[in-house]
């Protein structure tokens, strides 16, 4: 989220497209319901089924699961061509006017650049003219045919109503009308919240759809403004920290890269890291990179990351390839995997294409399940029937499974979507022998530290000198960790404007990441969580509700990331001269001397509006960017691909299957399924009364929804002679389930390029351990590919087919 | 003083322990208060020990207060009772959704694991184990397979001492505090194939 939960109240319009908030996130849903009672706000859905947030809706519009960019596009071009744009806001605060390489350009279907082989582009013409200085050419006037903003234009005009209908099965006018009411937001007193979920995210192109509304709201105004913004409503409780603190293959804490092989040395890596503005007189603030960087290595090392060993750079692994899940589970079933860990998580019953997850832990030689609950992952060697049916004495894999601590007995911070670091504190001490996970780490930690220090064998070097200044060792406690991410001065820690005054003295922790230095006097771990534990104290368990201006945002309750600032890019909430663009909302503004608001401000407190500095201080251009430049995999613009399976070839280029520049293995392109086949388009989804696999653990929950279903529309269970309420068996190229039939008027059919296009509506909770009754998941069916940019999975959009059958046998 | 001015649980609080002790009319209410007050049980939670927390389901991150028995002194154990909204918290302001509000049965879930177990390779059984003979066997197959598997260089001879063969899923509900000593272990390892929820 750009913003907060709290402050979806100052919304003028809702658009909820690619969630369920309603369902999936109630108790944030609720300031929807706030802004539509005290504030008029209107609410628009756009979804394939008429979820339970359409039915509180002002309006509804359904659309076919795989199809955003077309709708988006379609909007995008709506706004362009009636000149429904905030046009001082494009014009200074993004790279509407920034002029692109000649080179650069698209057609049929396919950007500049594109090797078929490779699946992937050569991207250097997705770039800025260059002026001799380097910096970025720009015409002001943005008529030029090279800039930005005429690019734009060009590229979205096939996004026509008549093609947004043919494409998504969107009617015309249900698709004109949500233009409508999005182009009123292009006022600068009228701001559009986006709230999105993995309804965007899980398809072969989820960052492009996001890109698609990030770019409708640029273009409205409504980044950095009360009542706007980009709303990822996130679906775990952690998963915003866990990305926050780096927790994928190749990601450092706080959004710095982990290096990869052909950056050879330190000096390579930082070479590509200069984030040199691309402006006269920009902030870019990646500038400060290296001390972040080296902030983390201290953080890490301590002592033995020196600058003569150039901040033990060799001890990070160096990328060959990213080893995200997919790829990882597909080495697993090239035996190329020998042990696994599942801390917490249940790939069995999540990850696509649950044949070929099966395949993979079988081939493990040990696998480590670290939960408070019995997973079926723990137990994938268990026969269940249909079920589970696999044969247990062929598994040769050795399996620990590891009892975890939960929430109510443990503490910690944990981010939630607005990135507020809130503090849980314990009630009680975990059951039985169940231990805390930290318990289970340090522990392995220690004893391979051990072994090393004995045995000596591979690379111990960062092993036996991981900094563990932890006054219990075998268990560190959550605030000497909590201190850690926060960061510490190593030695004293002077004003780079004043040598003599000590800013912060050695021992004490930083205030700020403004305090973090590359000269190796400081250690910090995330450095965007610089702030959170400082010697005032542990402030994410603040629990002030002081709320001035009734913003929303109660700045003293807990501790947003980056330096408690609510509102990311709020400089953009005032026009150039720093006056707000709506006093009745306004946010951070000019005083005459400095930047002052209800917010901290995301700028330099006292840069003056006349020197022009742009509002996204991260970006070298100082200015948001329609146009990616060569940062996404697949394309500087979004553009319509059709999922990897789709009743419908791709009408821009029959030719292109999926998204071209995402990654696919050989054995799961032929595992897709056709249309002849597979007619009906199979897409996934929670329940509200469910949180993934783990409530069926849960009592009441299982008695809520205590049996597995697909829900369909009347047109296909007449079609098909599915009885309301009876057996179905739904399958896929890759699996099949069993499953009830809920017949409904909730799913209807849509005419895609002039046929009906049936979707057959999964919902993802079952297993075969817990209270409910046994039961399956998308993941039997859904196909082994995922998103160009960061591999999500295509679990929103898939091919299956659907007959009426009878029950499964009893397990 | 009038009961708007007192926060809900505030009140209930102070009118348990009121009943138990004075009466309502330390708060302020007059005699005919004072009768019902005598009349009515005290407010269970009242005795409970109050601890704050936040919903470990989706990221709505509702507050919640937990109930339980015992004062958490050493060498007593603490029994969770009720869970309920934080009224204080800016976001839920006291509410909870069907799963929120059934966390008490997840903490107390009958397929909480209690004990470490062990399963054989071929076998149909999980055999319970201590934690030292986990975590010294788990390390042990780390390391084996760390100083089988590790690469230092490359095929060019670059060095990229990286460790490919053992993969860590990390998870979407832990704290950051755990992550950061997640991520600390792991990558010290040199471990590539690490990701978490996000990517899924
Ligand atoms: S109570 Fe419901 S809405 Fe609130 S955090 Fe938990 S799951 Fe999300």
């Amino acid at each position: 989220m750009t913003n907060a939960w709290g402050d979806i109240k100052h919304a003028d319009l809702v658009v909820v497209m690619g969630g369920n908030a309603a369902e999936a996130h109630p108790c944030g849903f609720k300031w929807v319901v706030e802004a539509k009672a005290h504030r008029g706000a209107k609410l628009i859905v756009v979804d394939p089924r008429f979820t339970r947030t359409a039915s509180v809706a002002d309006f509804y519009c359904p659309i076919r699961p795989g199809s955003d960019i077309a709708f988006l596009g379609g909007v995008i071009n709506y706004l362009l061509s009636n000149d429904k744009i905030q046009k001082d806001y494009v014009k200074a605060y993004t790279n509407a006017t920034f002029l692109v390489k000649p080179e650069f350009g698209w057609s049929e279907g396919l950007f500049t650049g594109y090797n078929e082989e490779k699946r992937d582009y050569d991207r250097s013409s997705w770039d800025y003219q260059m002026d001799e200085q380097g910096f970025a050419r720009v015409d002001e006037t943005m008529t030029d045919p090279r800039s930005v903003f005429q690019l734009m234009k060009q590229h979205f005009a096939i996004y026509t109503p008549e093609l947004v209908e043919r494409v998504c099965g969107s009617p015309r006018d249900k698709f004109l009308k949500v233009c409508e009411m999005i182009s009123e937001c292009s006022s600068p007193t009228k701001t559009m919240t986006s709230m999105y979920a993995l309804g965007w995210t899980q398809h072969s192109k989820g960052a492009q759809n996001i890109r698609g509304m990030a770019m409708v709201q640029l273009l409205l105004g409504n980044i950095g403004v009360r009542g706007g913004g980009m709303n990822a409503l996130r679906g775990h409780s952690n998963i915003q920290g866990l990305t926050d603190l780096g927790l994928l293959s190749n990601m450092l804490p706080g959004y710095l890269n982990l290096p990869t092989e052909k950056e050879k040395d330190f000096g390579t890596y930082m070479s590509t890291r200069g984030f040199k503005p691309l402006r006269p007189g920009q902030t870019s603030f990646w500038q400060n990179y290296k001390k972040f960087f080296v902030s983390f290595q201290k953080s890490m090392w301590g002592d033995r990351a020196t600058a003569e060993n150039d901040w033990a750079y060799d001890w990070l692994p160096k990328l060959d390839v990213t080893y995200d899940v997919l790829r990882t589970f597909e080495l697993m079933n090239q035996g190329k995997v020998t042990g696994y860990f599942c801390q917490g998580f249940n790939p069995l019953m999540t990850f696509p294409n649950r044949g070929k997850i099966t395949a993979g832990l079988a081939k493990l030689k040990w696998l480590v399940t670290m939960d408070p609950l019995d997973t079926e992952t723990s137990r994938f060697w268990e026969n269940h029937g249909e079920f589970n049916d696999v044969k247990t004495a062929d598994i040769q894999t050795e399996v620990f499974q590891l009892p975890t601590s939960c929430f109510a007995e443990d503490e910690g911070s944990i981010v939630n979507s607005g990135r507020w670091l809130q503090w849980h504190n314990a009630a009680v001490s975990p059951p039985a022998e169940a231990r805390s996970d930290v318990f289970i780490m340090a522990g392995l930690h220690l004893r391979l530290k051990e072994l090393y220090l004995k045995e000596g064998g591979a690379f111990p070097d960062p092993i036996v000198n991981l900094r563990w200044p932890y006054a219990q060792p075998e268990e560190p406690s959550a605030e000497e960790l909590a201190k850690e991410m926060n960061g510490q001065a190593l030695s004293d820690v002077f004003d780079p404007t004043d040598p003599t005054k000590v800013l912060v003295q050695k021992g004490k922790q930083v205030d700020t990441f403004a305090q973090l230095r590359d000269d190796g006097s400081t250690a910090s771990f995330c450095w965007i969580y610089a702030g959170c534990f400082t010697e005032a104290g542990n402030q994410t368990s603040r629990r002030d509700t002081y709320d001035p201006g009734d913003t929303g945002l109660a700045p003293r309750w807990a501790w947003a990331w980056p330096v408690n600032r609510r509102i990311l890019y709020n400089r953009a909430s005032s026009d150039v001269s720093g006056k707000p663009w709506d006093e009745s909302r306004k946010l951070v503004w000019w005083s005459g001397e400095r930047w002052t608001g209800y917010d901290v401000p995301d700028y330099g407190p006292t840069v003056k509006p006349e020197q022009a500095v742009g509002p996204f201080i991260m970006n070298p251009e100082g200015v948001a960017r329609l146009f990616t430049r060569g940062m996404m995999r697949d394309g500087p613009f979004p553009s319509h691909y059709e999922p990897f399976e789709s009743p419908v070839a791709n009408v821009i280029n029959p030719k292109i299957r999926g998204n071209p520049a995402a990654r696919i293995f050989k054995a799961d392109l032929e595992a897709l399924g056709s249309p002849d086949q597979f007619p009906y388009v199979g897409t996934s989804y929670r329940l509200t009364e469910h949180f993934h696999q783990w409530t069926k653990h849960v009592w009441v929950n299982a008695a809520l929804q205590p049996e597995f279903f697909v829900e369909i529309s009347e047109e296909l269970a007449k079609e098909k002679g599915i009885e309301k309420g009876g057996w179905v068996r739904v399958w896929s190229n890759r699996g099949s389930l069993k499953a009830k039939a809920v017949v409904t008027k909730r799913i209807k059919p849509l005419m895609v390029d002039g046929r009906p296009v049936h979707v057959v509506g999964i919902p993802q909770h079952w297993g075969f351990i817990g209270k409910t009754k046994k039961g399956h998941n998308p993941n039997s069916l859904t196909p082994f590919v995922g998103d160009a940019n960061i591999e999500t999975p295509e679990y929103k959009a898939f091919l299956v087919n659907i007959e009426p059958t009878s029950a499964p046998a009893v397990a | 003083m009038t009961i708007g001015e007192v926060s809900r649980r505030g009140f209930l609080k102070a009118a348990g322990v009121g009943v138990a002790g004075t009466t309502l009319g330390a708060m302020g209410f007059g005699g005919a208060e004072q009768a019902m007050a005598q009349a009515v049980r005290p407010f269970k939670l009242a005795r409970m020990t109050e601890t704050r927390n936040i919903c470990p389901y989706c990221s709505v991150a509702c507050g919640v207060i937990m109930y339980s028995l015992g004062d958490r002194s050493k060498n007593t154990r603490s029994a969770l009772m009720h869970v309920e909204g934080d009224p204080d918290h800016p976001t839920n302001r006291g509410t909870l959704c069907p799963k929120g509000a059934a966390l008490l049965d997840f903490v107390h879930a009958e397929t909480r694991l209690k004990y470490p177990m062990h399963r054989k390779p071929g076998s149909d059984t999980f055999e319970r184990v201590s934690w030292d003979f986990a975590l010294d066997r788990i390390a042990r197959l780390m390391k084996d397979d760390r100083d089988a598997n590790f690469q230092t260089t490359n095929k060019d001879g670059l060095t990229v001492n990286r460790w490919t063969s053992v993969g860590f899923l990390a998870a979407s509900a832990t704290t950051n505090e755990t992550g950061t000593l997640t991520y600390k272990v792991m990558r010290s390892l040199g471990t590539l194939p690490f990701d978490n929820q996000a990517r899924v």
